[in-house]
């Protein structure tokens, strides 16, 4: 069983500057930040080594961290510029019972987080959701289509904090 | 010479007596033999987690009731502790154990449901009658507590919206009693029928390595062999102080893993399910429920990820607070989401009316795989 601040200093050896710091200065879950580039080769270093093996994907989610530049518009509407969007991975060993939580920020005009599907399969519908929902690009992903969301949704992506409902959809009224 | 058959691509669904809600199965097939499955989800989704990001955080509650909603208690119980520890508060005893006999009163709600439109799906009508009849009694318990039989709204953010009914611990008891021979009489009906162990052992197999990889949990994973129960393996609220056991799946009848395992782990559970029922009626403190319950629910800024095992595997949820009165962002692990992922992996190679045995033994439910 290893500490979050155990598996940090592993990590941090061993991939350097891919890895940024641990944010254990939060009250709950303490997070470890990685490049959104390579947590690929994170997550399968922590699936394969036999002291950590981390095996089981408890979620991925993807979140809208809302710290860019809000600019407001009519009728409450606003717009983002800059900042982040993030991806949370909560994973755990089933045979040594610690867990770890990892997050990888990508900037939110170019959101592209490589995938870890090929890691844990379960990572493919919750890598779908994140781009349907979040609008996060996940690189290598076999199939990133819309999961929630009609397949031929074109009005962006709604968990975004500065969503907009679209007027008409297929010629049906949306707000209501 | 091998006889040469044309691909055919079948659509199962959207609306479809077997797919337990709106549920599209494109299914590939060569003959008989299924090449691919691909679900196509979506038909129920209501913004669950836009909606919650405009609701205060005791608000967010009637909302997690309509994600499974078999399973409402749970739900509820398991968004509850999430806020809980973000808030950091302790609630009191009693509270703790009306929630463990809501959640297991519960969670045989749910398998009931499970076992009987199982037995429905694959040809037994019987079953589903006698399940359904013992569910109304556990539903009528729940009408007594908190005047709903379905979405209850009843477990709160550091307590619960009301104490139990004088007359609870009494009806509650009757009914462990009551239900216990019906599990032997659910046996001889449907477990241990010859045409429905036909139907679903062999079938499905789950291998335990591919089951963690796609993090499936709950009683699917535990029917793979794997004794792993979030209850006991990362203990939350007070089933610590419970005796009860882990049923793992043993292929009694086929391979471990396969539909039939899937089916009989969740009549075991329901048996582990009254003895935990059973000692907390017996040992149900005296308190006050509301006391712990803040006046104003305003977590510190931070992030939190609490699972429970709902009644159908790991439920977590993923809450981000910015120290304001709603949820920056509220992401939910349903098990029926993860599980449904899995489909294809099942499905593959066996034959066209078996994937209604195996949709029907991981046991969705699509309110909560649309959220």
């Amino acid at each position: 069983m290893k500490t979050p601040e155990e598996v940090f200093n592993i990590l941090k050896e061993k991939f350097g500057d891919a890895v940024v710091e641990l944010a254990a200065s939060q009250p709950v879950d303490p997070y470890i930040v990685v490049n959104p580039k390579e947590v690929d080769k994170i997550c399968q270093y922590l699936f394969d080594n036999e002291e950590l093996s981390f095996n089981n994907l408890m979620n991925l989610s993807g979140v809208d961290d809302s710290n860019g530049k809000v600019i407001a518009g009519q009728n409450g509407d606003k717009t983002i510029e800059g900042g982040t969007l993030s991806v949370y991975y909560h994973i755990e060993s089933t045979k040594h019972k610690h867990k770890i939580v990892i997050k990888a920020s990508t900037p939110r005009e170019n959101p592209e987080v490589n995938s870890v599907e090929s890691i844990w399969r379960h990572a493919d519908w919750h890598e779908r959701e994140a781009y349907d929902l979040v609008g996060i690009i996940f690189l290598n992903h076999p199939n990133l289509t819309r999961i929630l969301m009609p397949y031929d949704w074109d009005a962006g992506h709604p968990l975004r904090k500065d969503y907009k409902n679209p007027e008409f959809y297929h010629g049906m009224k949306v707000p209501y | 010479m091998a006889l040469k058959t044309e691909q055919m691509v079948l659509n199962m669904g959207p609306q479809h007596p077997s797919t337990h809600g709106v549920l599209r199965l494109e299914v590939e097939l060569e003959g008989e033999i299924i090449q691919s499955v691909h679900p196509h989800i979506g038909y129920l989704h209501r913004c669950f987690e836009k909606h919650a990001e405009a609701m205060t955080y005791p608000q967010v509650i009637p909302y997690v009731d309509r994600m499974d909603y078999l399973a409402s208690m749970y739900n509820e119980f398991g968004y509850v502790i999430a806020v809980e520890k973000l808030l950091g508060i302790q609630v009191p005893e009693r509270v703790d154990y009306i929630r463990v006999i809501m959640g297991e009163l519960q969670r045989i709600a749910s398998h009931l449901v499970a076992i009987g439109t199982y037995g429905l799906d694959i040809g037994a009508f019987t079953p589903f009658l006698y399940c359904f009849r013992d569910r109304e009694r556990i539903l009528s318990l729940f009408e007594m507590t908190c005047g709903a039989r379905l979405l209850y709204n009843y477990i709160w953010v550091g307590g619960l919206s009301h104490d139990l009914h004088p007359d609870f611990v009494r009806s509650a008891k009757d009914f462990v009693n009551y239900f216990r021979p019906n599990i032997k009489e659910l046996n001889d009906l449907l477990t241990y029928n010859r045409i429905f162990i036909d139907r679903t052992a062999n079938i499905g197999v789950l291998p335990l390595e591919t089951a963690i990889n796609y993090g499936i949990t709950g009683p699917n994973l535990r029917a793979s062999g794997f004794k792993w129960d979030i209850r006991k393996d990362d203990t939350y609220s007070i089933y610590n102080k419970f005796d009860f056991d882990i049923p793992t799946g043993q292929g009694l009848v086929g391979t471990v893993g396969d539909c039939w395992d899937r089916y009989y782990i969740r009549v075991l559970e329901m048996e582990q399910s009254l003895r935990i029922i059973e000692q907390a009626l017996d040992r149900l403190p005296e308190g006050d429920v509301t006391s712990a319950i803040p006046k104003r629910i305003k977590p510190p800024a931070g992030q939190i990820y609490s699972r429970v095992e709902n009644p159908k595997g790991e439920l977590g949820y993923f809450i981000i607070s910015d120290g304001s009165l709603n949820p920056f962002r509220v992401k939910v692990r349903g098990p029926s989401f993860v599980h449904l992922g899995v489909m294809n992996e099942l499905c593959k190679g066996h034959m066209v009316a078996d994937v209604i045995a195996i949709l029907g033994s991981i046991d969705i439910v699509l309110g909560e795989v649309d959220r």
